[in-house]
């Protein structure tokens, strides 16, 4: 069995709870165990950043160090958290003044960081950890004409870590078709939903968000399918403020890609915190996906 | 020789902490504008925004909203020819106008972020509804219907929080971000 330490996010606590939900019923039937951190503190979002940047790195690095401890490595759902996470341990690793700091800051918590953690983005488990045979073979409801707008965001793939794909990258994809589901063809995909601007700068993020909605509409999909929290509530939560803003008439699903596999896999609906959306999901996604509860 | 290092310098010299190429390497060919879903929103483009550094426009750069607009993607990071990270020239810019206390007026990016790194150093955990005075206020009437119907519908729908969350070891934890921040600078 596999095992990882789960870091959820103060976004999966509440905000985003389907897809904490989802998450950890999805890869409990592929036999992976999701541990949560032992006391695991906010990743900084983007806001540490902009205020100090070695503050920014010391937080990240308390979670990194209570990782250390369990030997196993981290998985993060959201992505900004993972990103950060990420980029942390590659800089503690490259610059040893810059983690000679940061352990000085975390003794006061007893903690030290050696540097021997991996972060995943909890996409990677399903498209990189398990093959797409492990996932077939959970697939009870397969989302046979489901058109599936596959959302990456920025951060699952931006900054580039190494050599990999970050112009048009297909594991989301290869993941959607393993549960039956027709990914469709999203120009938009690795464009960003306005992340905070939508609290800081609402006009700008606003049209950010009215472009990715109207790329799916074009697109002629069913569903957007998310990696993020951030991009799950700007582009399903906002839909009533775009329409106000420019006139149009959105209401357009979106929801995350453990959702969807949850919905294949033959998982209750309540069990993936599906009931939840401001925008409820069409009733072919819910026969395809059929569940009885 | 000059005792005091240019606007160019000082922003570069922010930026040697983190990996990529100095700023003036850039080549002004644009594709970071090109690429920017922001960059319509801006008062200059992230193109235009380093050549005014390299000019040493110290005032208008730290007058315009540019940095407080960048949304953080790394779209135009990834793709820079020249390998410069612009992402964090955005970001180094914000620790410089918060560092000076100097930025256009009206913006809710410094405000917000200041109230959210409080609100973690107290609890560490992030807690939203504390969030909301630090911008519901620059909002006009309809930005702030549209803040609390939506906040609303989080509450039916189970997705808001009304217990602020807390990690437990917080004596520890306060005690830890001192030794980086002094206390006082954030209490």
């Amino acid at each position: 069995m596999k095992e990882y330490a789960y870091f959820p996010g103060c976004s999966l606590e509440k905000m985003a709870v389907s897809y904490h939900l989802s998450a950890l019923e999805t890869t409990k039937k592929l036999g992976i165990k999701l541990k949560e951190l032992e006391d695991w503190n906010c990743c900084g979002a983007t806001t540490y950043f902009y205020i100090d940047e070695l503050l920014a790195y010391t937080l990240c690095a308390r979670n990194l160090a209570i990782a250390e401890k369990t030997g196993l490595d981290i998985v993060a759902p959201c992505s900004a958290c993972y990103k950060n996470m990420y980029f942390t341990a590659a800089h503690l690793k490259k610059d040893v003044d810059l983690a000679e700091h940061v352990n000085f800051a975390l003794e006061e918590d007893d903690l030290h960081y050696n540097g021997g953690v991996n972060i995943k983005h909890l996409m990677e488990v399903f498209a990189q950890d398990v093959s797409a045979e492990e996932i077939k073979a959970q697939v009870t409801h397969p989302l046979e004409g489901i058109r599936v707008a596959p959302y990456y965001g920025c951060q699952i793939v931006r900054p580039q870590k190494e050599k990999e794909d970050v112009e048009q990258p297909q594991f989301f994809e290869g993941i959607l078709s393993a549960i039956g589901a027709t990914p469709v063809n999203y120009p938009l995909k690795m464009r960003c939903c306005g992340g905070s601007l939508i609290i800081s700068s609402r006009t700008a993020a606003l049209g950010m968000v009215r472009n990715l909605l109207q790329c799916a509409v074009d697109a002629q999909a069913t569903v957007i399918a998310t990696a993020c929290p951030m991009c799950q509530v700007n582009l399903e939560c906002y839909q009533q403020q775009v329409n106000q803003e420019f006139g149009t008439n959105f209401s357009f699903p979106v929801l995350y890609f453990t959702q969807l596999i949850g919905l294949a896999f033959g998982i209750p609906q309540k069990k993936l915190g599906i009931g939840k959306e401001f925008i409820s999901i069409a009733p072919s996604l819910l026969r395809a996906g059929q569940s009885n509860d | 020789m000059t005792d005091t290092l240019s606007f160019s310098q000082e922003i570069s010299n922010l930026l040697y902490a983190t990996e990529g190429q100095p700023i003036r390497t850039c080549i002004q060919c644009g594709t970071c504008s090109g690429t920017c879903p922001v960059a319509g929103y801006m008062d200059y483009t992230p193109r235009q925004m380093i050549a005014m550094i390299n000019a040493g426009l110290k005032e208008q750069v730290l007058e315009s909203n540019t940095f407080w607009y960048c949304a953080s993607c790394y779209h135009c990071t990834v793709r820079c020819p020249q390998e410069i990270n612009i992402t964090e020239l955005m970001y180094a810019l914000k620790r410089y106008s918060i560092w000076k206390g100097q930025h256009k007026e009206g913006l809710i990016g410094p405000t917000f972020s200041e109230a959210f790194v409080k609100m973690i150093v107290r609890g560490g955990r992030s807690f939203e509804p504390v969030l909301a005075p630090s911008y519901i206020f620059s909002f006009n009437l309809r930005g702030i219907l549209q803040e609390v119907t939506n906040a609303t519908e989080l509450l039916l729908k189970g997705r808001l929080p009304v217990i602020p969350a807390r990690i437990k070891r917080i004596e520890s934890f306060k005690r830890m971000i001192g030794r980086i921040i002094p206390m006082g600078g954030l209490e």
